[in-house]
């Protein structure tokens, strides 16, 4: 069985600062995958290689969705990326203000149709049946994330929690085989931090999506990760399960410290 | 009136009085060097009407208008502010406003009340300025709103697809000197198809390269796409007759078996085609809007880089944007170009663009309710300053009464006339957020 993401020696410069340097990694899938390592390691950086917002000059990158041929990431636009079963979450939550928590995820559900304007003005059956398919995935979605009465609020009035959960159903709404979380518990209270490492896993329980995550909460890292990578200045230090990384004097050194490493025992 | 308030009135009398005598000075007399003082002594002594009401100086009569804005607009914010009676109203107004049939009845007592319009309207500078300056320009107001309100791309240059549509008329009707493709004194009605079709195409050559630019960028390229197309028109002598303008371009005819109709001189036929047209691309836009494809350009206005992650393709739905708007500026084209017999290339200006822009921005960017009556309104407002100009009006100052209305609109409100509920939303959202805040 192959790897859900093949990373091999990929190298991404901007003008003379190298951001990554020859990173290689994988993802199994069904694997919750984790990417730590101190502010400026690359991490971001990564994801932007893996969903095409950023090109990097050397290496590869390939995606072997469950049906059909390996895909190679690199070189390709990030909506077709997005339709080849990647989807994503932003660092600062980027969601659109304008619209309801409702429509944010529609958008997500209808996104992968055809444009279909002649159907949006005439409004036959087909447009209505995809409607409809959509109106009940969006419906799905907000239960399954717990947004369900806040459908119709505006994006921007919901809290930092709130707005983490709506984008991850936002992702999920595009049908993806992995979900890329950039810092999803970023902002948020403990007590959200602990509904969403719940949600996490319930989305790769349920729904069979992989995970890949970058967070800075080592509690929440641990207790969701089965592997592990640390960057650090844009190259691999170290790989393993948690326990190996907090074993790792490398990792320590690097980012953990010693009252971190003990914190997140 | 509390004393506070007068002492603030005084205050503010006095910058009124100030700017009221400048702008006076300046819409004046030019001075030269015999007469320095001409504009300053016009201003006080040159009587001038106000709206045909009364006469009075001409400062005068700017410092009336500027007290009773402040006054207004003071009143205004008073209400605005704090008031739970306002709100309550507002409130009741806006569950009234959203219940279907309430809409429903609306849309019908504007249609019945556009279809009788003509009997009303007997003047016929106000019948002829009706369709080429009103209606026209509501079609330009709805396009223009597709780019700039749907899918927030601010389109400078939106007159070149008005002129495509009116040139491709003139070109099917034989009114170029370059050969007509099907024969000679073809009706128009045959060219509103292949118009409407030359101004999308035209839309999609000017998108693809240009619509990976972004914001103030794109804004640029399309003000230097309305120029060249401008100069194309003025010195391809041998393709477009050049500056002398085109031939002449027959008048919309009908001959279906016994159905002969010949729209002629009288602007009426005109008006009731191009209100007609106006609410197909009312329908077709608000379609657009309530869909996939609305929900596509707002997710790329409000954040092109989340859109993108989620499989929407940027460019493709702002091409399409640009295109299904200026099908709409193309049938204006069409309407000018039939109606007026001639062309020159001297109607396609810059300011022209900026014009529609100002009909958008006014009505309410993204409302089409709003761009209608923004446009009515606007365009209203500059054909009865010309029909009846006030004393002392001259054409040029038309600018200066439409730029210091946008300025009052900027501040009380930002979102247009009539704001789109989903820009509005956001806008009350960040506000309401920055409040809590603070």
């Amino acid at each position: 069985m192959a790897n859900l993401f093949e990373v091999s020696n990929i190298t991404l410069r901007f003008g003379g600062v190298v951001s990554l340097s020859n990173v290689s990694l994988y993802q199994k899938r069904g694997e919750i995958l984790a990417v730590i390592g101190p502010n400026g390691a690359g991490k971001t950086s990564l994801f932007n290689s893996l969903t095409g917002v950023y090109q990097p000059q050397e290496g590869s990158i390939t995606f072997n969705p469950k049906e059909g041929e390996p895909i190679s990431i690199i070189g390709k636009k990030p909506h077709v990326i997005s339709h080849t079963g990647v989807a994503r979450t932003f660092q600062a939550s980027r969601m659109f203000n304008a619209l309801t928590t409702f429509e944010n995820v529609k958008i997500g559900a209808e996104s992968h149709k055809g444009i279909g304007a002649i159907g949006a003005i005439l409004r036959g059956p087909a447009t209505r049946k995809d409607e409809k398919y959509s109106d009940a995935r969006t419906w799905d979605l907000l239960d399954f994330v717990g947004l369900r009465a806040k459908a119709n609020y505006i994006a921007s009035s919901l809290s930092y929690g709130e707005r983490r959960r709506l984008e991850i159903a936002r992702g999920l709404a595009t049908n993806p085989e992995v979900l890329l979380l950039d810092e999803p518990a970023a902002g948020t209270n403990p007590s959200e931090k602990l509904e969403l490492t719940d949600l996490i896993r319930k989305v790769r329980d349920q729904m069979g999506v992989s995970i890949l995550l970058i967070e800075h909460d080592m509690k929440l890292v641990m207790s969701l990760a089965e592997r592990l990578y640390v960057l650090n200045f844009g190259s691999v230090i170290a790989e393993g399960t948690p326990d190996e990384i907090r074993a790792n004097q490398n990792v320590v050194d690097a980012y953990l410290g010693t009252t971190t490493a003990e914190g997140a025992n | 009136m509390n004393l506070p308030f007068i002492k603030k009135f005084s205050t503010k009398a006095l910058i009124i009085l100030i700017s009221s005598e400048l702008a006076a000075v300046v819409t004046g007399p030019p001075g030269n060097g015999d007469t320095p003082w001409v504009g300053f002594h016009d201003s006080i002594t040159q009587k001038a009407s106000f709206f045909g009401l009364f006469v009075t100086g001409r400062w005068a009569l700017f410092y009336a208008i500027g007290i009773i804005s402040y006054l207004a607009v003071h009143f205004f914010k008073k209400l605005n502010s704090n008031n739970s009676a306002m709100d309550s109203l507002r409130s009741q107004y806006s569950s009234v406003a959203k219940n279907k049939y309430f809409k429903l009845a609306a849309v019908l007592v504007i249609g019945v009340l556009a279809i009788l319009l003509p009997t009303v309207i007997t003047d016929p500078f106000w019948r002829e300025a009706m369709v080429s300056q009103i209606a026209v320009f509501v079609l330009l107001a709805l396009g223009l709103n597709v780019v700039v309100g749907f899918a927030g791309l601010l389109d400078l240059g939106f007159v070149a697809f008005y002129a495509v549509g009116a040139y491709a008329t003139a070109w099917c009707t034989g009114a170029l000197p370059m050969p007509p493709i099907f024969g000679s004194h073809v009706n128009p009605f045959f060219a509103i198809p292949i118009a409407i079709i030359l101004a999308m195409v035209a839309g999609v050559i000017l998108g693809i390269p240009t619509l990976r630019l972004r914001g103030d960028y794109l804004a640029i390229v399309t003000l230097g796409f309305g120029e060249i197309i401008t100069l194309f028109a003025n010195n391809l002598t041998g393709i477009t007759g050049g500056a002398q303008g085109t031939k002449q371009v027959p008048h919309f005819s009908l001959h279906i078996g016994p159905l002969k109709y010949i729209w002629g001189l009288d602007p009426v036929p005109y008006y009731y085609l191009v209100i007609g047209f106006v609410i197909l691309f009312i329908f077709i836009f608000y379609s657009l809007e309530h869909s996939r494809v609305g929900r596509a350009w707002t997710a790329i206005r409000e954040d092109e880089v989340a859109a993108e992650s989620l499989g929407i393709n940027p460019l493709k739905y702002k091409v399409m944007a640009f295109a299904i708007g200026a099908a709409s500026a193309g049938f204006a084209g069409v309407m000018t170009a039939a109606q007026s017999n001639f062309l020159t290339p001297a109607t396609f200006t810059l300011a022209l663009s900026i014009n529609i822009l100002v009909l958008v921005i006014f009505g309410g960017m993204g409302s089409i309710f709003g761009v209608v009556f923004g446009a009515i309104v606007i365009q209203t407002i500059t054909m009865y300053l010309i029909h009846t100009p006030p004393a002392g009006y001259q054409p040029p100052d038309l600018y200066i009464y439409i730029g210091a209305l946008l300025v009052i609109m900027m501040i009380f409100r930002p979102g247009g006339l009539f704001p789109a509920r989903r820009r509005q939303r956001a806008d009350v959202a960040t506000s309401s957020l920055e409040n809590s805040n603070g």
